[in-house]
């Protein structure tokens, strides 16, 4: 292989427009196992692995690689099991680009190795051949209570389970998963692909409660008192931010998690097959530049309204969504609207949102995440018509657990305190994942699940307790 | 699985539930309510939670068939399962020694009124029950009501049964007759508790109403059951469903409410013709 070919990257199989923005299948096709092969000899298998540091949990890039170039696939997942419980989910759905492919050294000379996909590849291969990705130790004696079956939880769940401890996951709502069910939608990461992680947890004897809502249903007292000897809190940030502008109560206005759990949880766009409504307009604004924002965005295109915009209150490139999410969005006809700020909504006489009137905003200085801080540009106001509006602006402490335990310690905002070991102010309880942090990433919440994990084993293998 | 143990139909369109629900049996308090699917691919919705039995493991439910759920939920029969059932959801009510209090129940509000009245009796309350319906045939729980209230009485709207009018109008004609009232509790229709909070607001009495908004997830994450209370967004699942009826903004709630009546209606009429899922 040429030198030149070897610095082209490979490139994912896409579902082909057309047939994305009429049905909710994987858009996204992954790589060919030639592309795989090609793909990881373009690695340096570099001594210092710049692309781990990246990773916020410590993937073994490098060696994981280089067991995919000796065609050892099976080598490959464990390698990343190790640090990765939830690899078929990240290599679909982590920001690769602000990550381990921001680090990797090709990155920086020009195009970084594709790890997300490499990763993706392999784990699909293990979920499709059942490949057991761990044995479980014997029983020893130790029960554990997980709040929460999100990334965080179940990372916690299957790292307990593989030691030997008894673990049972308590989840609100009817169906396991935390975001990965009820927010990131279909087309980006199918909800068989999460079933199967999570019946591979069953399968080790994880024990899954649903309609639990740990505080309501059950006490944290109560837990302690059934005897368990350790709880997790994973229970995600997940509280919607309602604007405060006039109008946001109109009809036809939705929080994005309002709009993803009827579409993405409860299968609204089946209706009247699937129960739940939805009342999808002609001209859609969705407010925000995260994820959030550009799935809403997408599953509208899907649902074949007229007209998709996208208001952000900064630029485009400094949109927190994933690069190629919003590339795909664009290809999907979604238009962006950058450094514009709303300011209120207009309704028609039954009171349903008819236009929105925006700001413009322009750039000043950097503030301490690196990003420049738009400030609204006087008189610049402006009217875009829409019937349909999607609040994604961020995501507040979610109150449901944290309002019945007052000796919990929380920060201003609602956040769970913890100290390095994941452990809360509370003894024998940990936590981790979008709780302690705001929203965040899957691989962060598998991060924290990882230490706090090690962190529970160590303190109840500890004779004290 | 949550097993329906009993089935009762109390009138027209209202029907009483006991389920099996062990952990919701066990830590249940008035005023809260549970979220409820009947099968998988069914809608959440939100049910009060009436009463519990901790011996028999059992929580009761009193619903009105309105739209497709409800009538999906009716259909169901003594023996078969609930999908999922999720619950005790909501802040418990505020009960404690008000003096004399009034509970208003309008249509199958009488029956979220009934845990309010059993817990604010035992805590010493002298209290007053005032239900409504629209004609004798749809009064539901008189007899039940009258075995924990000091008093009970009723409204039909064309007068077949006790006092000829709504029960905004029967509170109001009884605090005009000197009834010295403490505290009113109301939950029903949003223009019957508006009625109320108007009636009370005017003789500065303490007013509760149980907000009934669409819900979805009932555990503060998606916000479609927004109120406005004092001017404030607030999400009824977990920081209601109560709220002080003299804060809360009726008008945003009731025009809320009616986000999916066109679905809501297709969605029934389907439902009528061909029982086709469930
Ligand atoms: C639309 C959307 C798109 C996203 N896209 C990406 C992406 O592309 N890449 C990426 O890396 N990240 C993405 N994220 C962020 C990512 O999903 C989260 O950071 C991650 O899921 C957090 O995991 P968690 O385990 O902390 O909690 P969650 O996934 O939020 O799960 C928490 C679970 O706890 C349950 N729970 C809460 N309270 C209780 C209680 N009291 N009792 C029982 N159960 C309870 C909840 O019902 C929920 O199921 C996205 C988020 C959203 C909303
Ligand atoms: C906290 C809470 C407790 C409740 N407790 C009870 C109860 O104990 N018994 C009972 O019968 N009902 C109760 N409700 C109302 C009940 O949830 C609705 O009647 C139910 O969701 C209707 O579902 P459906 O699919 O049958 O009808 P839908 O098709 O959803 O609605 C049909 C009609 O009912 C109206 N409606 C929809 N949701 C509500 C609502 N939340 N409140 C009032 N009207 C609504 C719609 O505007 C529409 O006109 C409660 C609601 C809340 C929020
Ligand atoms: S930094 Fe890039 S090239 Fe080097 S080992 Fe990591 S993935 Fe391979
Ligand atoms: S887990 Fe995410 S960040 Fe880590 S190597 Fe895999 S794709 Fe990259
Ligand atoms: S029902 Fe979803 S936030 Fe209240």
């Amino acid at each position: 292989m040429g030198n030149e070919e070897k610095s082209l990257r490979e490139m994912p199989q896409l579902l082909p427009i057309e047939e994305r923005i009429s049905t909710f299948k994987e858009v996204n096709l992954g790589f060919t196992e030639e592309q795989v092969k090609k793909e990881a000899s373009r690695c340096l298998q570099c001594p210092k692995a710049y692309c781990m540091a990246g990773c916020p949990a410590n993937v073994k890039i490098p060696k994981f690689i280089n067991a995919i170039r000796q065609g050892n696939y099976k080598r490959a997942i464990e390698i990343i099991c190790e640090t990765n419980s939830l690899p078929a989910v990240t290599g679909r759905v982590c920001q690769v680009e602000m990550q381990c492919e921001k680090a990797c050294i090709l990155g920086r000379k020009g195009i970084p190795v594709s790890i997300g996909l490499l990763e993706r590849f392999v784990a699909d291969i293990a979920l499709k051949r059942g490949w057991k990705r761990f044995a479980c130790d014997a029983f020893n004696g130790k029960r554990v209570a997980v709040v929460g079956s999100g990334p965080a939880g179940l990372t916690v769940a299957g790292d307990l389970i593989k030691l030997g401890y008894e673990v049972t996951v308590f989840e609100a709502l009817h169906k396991p998963g935390g975001v990965l069910v009820y927010g990131i939608p279909e087309f980006r990461l199918p909800k068989n692909v999460v079933e199967k992680e999570i019946k591979t947890l069953e399968d080790s004897g994880v024990k899954i409660c649903t309609n639990f809502c740990v505080g309501k249903s059950i006490t944290l007292k109560e837990i302690f008192e059934e005897g368990y000897d350790a709880v997790f809190l994973g229970i995600g940030a997940g509280a919607p931010v309602v604007l405060d502008v006039p109008g946001v109560n109109l009809g036809g206005i939705y929080t994005a998690n309002e709009f993803l759990v009827r579409t993405v949880l409860m299968k609204a766009y089946l209706f009247p097959k699937y129960d739940t409504p939805i009342d999808f307009g002609k001209k859609v604004i969705v407010i925000g530049g995260g994820n959030t924002a550009v799935d809403s965005a997408r599953v509208a295109v899907r649902m074949g309204v007229e007209e998709v915009k996208i208001a952000y209150r900064r630029s485009v490139e400094d949109m927190p969504a994933r690069r190629e999410e919003i590339l795909r969005a664009n290809e999907e006809g979604v238009k962006i609207l950058q450094l514009v700020n709303p300011v209120r909504f207009i309704g028609d006489e039954n009171n349903h949102v008819i236009k929105v009137e925006l700001v413009k905003n322009q750039l000043t200085y950097i503030d301490e995440t690196g990003r420049s801080v738009p400030v609204p540009i006087e008189g610049s106001n402006f009217y875009v018509e829409g019937d349909m509006v999607i609040l994604a602006i961020g995501q507040k402490a979610n109150r449901v657990f944290t309002q019945t335990v007052p000796q919990l310690k929380l920060d201003k905002e609602g956040y769970i305190i913890v100290d390095y070991e994941a452990k809360t102010s509370l003894e024998r309880v940990w936590a981790g994942g979008d709780i302690i942090r705001g929203s965040a990433t899957v691989i962060q919440a598998i991060g924290d699940g990882k230490r706090a994990a090690a962190s529970i084993n160590k303190t109840l293998m500890s004779n004290n307790i | 699985m949550y097993t329906i143990i009993d089935k009762i139909q109390l009138t027209e369109g209202i029907f009483k539930m006991i389920i099996k629900a062990p952990h919701i049996a066990k830590s249940w308090k008035p005023g809260q309510f549970v979220v409820l699917m009947v099968n998988e691919i069914g809608e959440r919705i939100p049910l009060t939670i009436v009463d519990g039995n901790t011996y028999e493991e059992t929580i009761t439910l009193i619903f009105q068939v309105v739209g497709k759920t409800t009538a999906l939920l009716a259909s169901k029969n003594v023996g078969e399962q609930i999908y999922s059932i999720m619950g005790p959801l909501g802040k418990p009510s505020e009960i404690k020694r008000y003096g004399k209090v009034a509970l208003i129940g309008g249509g199958v509000g009488a029956a979220e009124i009934l845990p309010q009245a059993r817990a604010l009796k035992q805590v010493g309350n002298y209290v007053i029950s005032i239900v409504g319906a629209r004609s004798s045939s749809k009064l539901i729980l008189v007899e039940e009501l009258k075995s924990f209230c000091d008093e009970v009485h009723v409204c039909t709207d064309d007068g077949s049964y006790g006092f000829k009018g709504f029960v905004s109008d029967a509170l109001s004609n009884l605090i005009e007759e000197g009834y010295r009232i403490d505290y009113v509790y109301a939950v029903g229709p949003v223009p019957m508790m508006k009625a109320v909070s108007k009636v009370t607001f005017k003789h500065k009495i303490k007013t509760v109403v149980s907000a009934n908004p669409i819900m979805i997830d009932g555990t503060g994450m998606c916000g479609v059951c927004r109120v406005i209370v004092g001017g404030e967004i607030k999400f009824a699942c977990i920081d209601g469903p109560d709220f002080d009826a003299h804060l809360l903004d009726f008008d945003t709630l009731e025009s809320r409410l009616k986000t999916y009546i066109k679905h809501e209606r297709k969605a029934f009429e389907d439902f009528m013709r061909c029982q086709c899922h469930g």
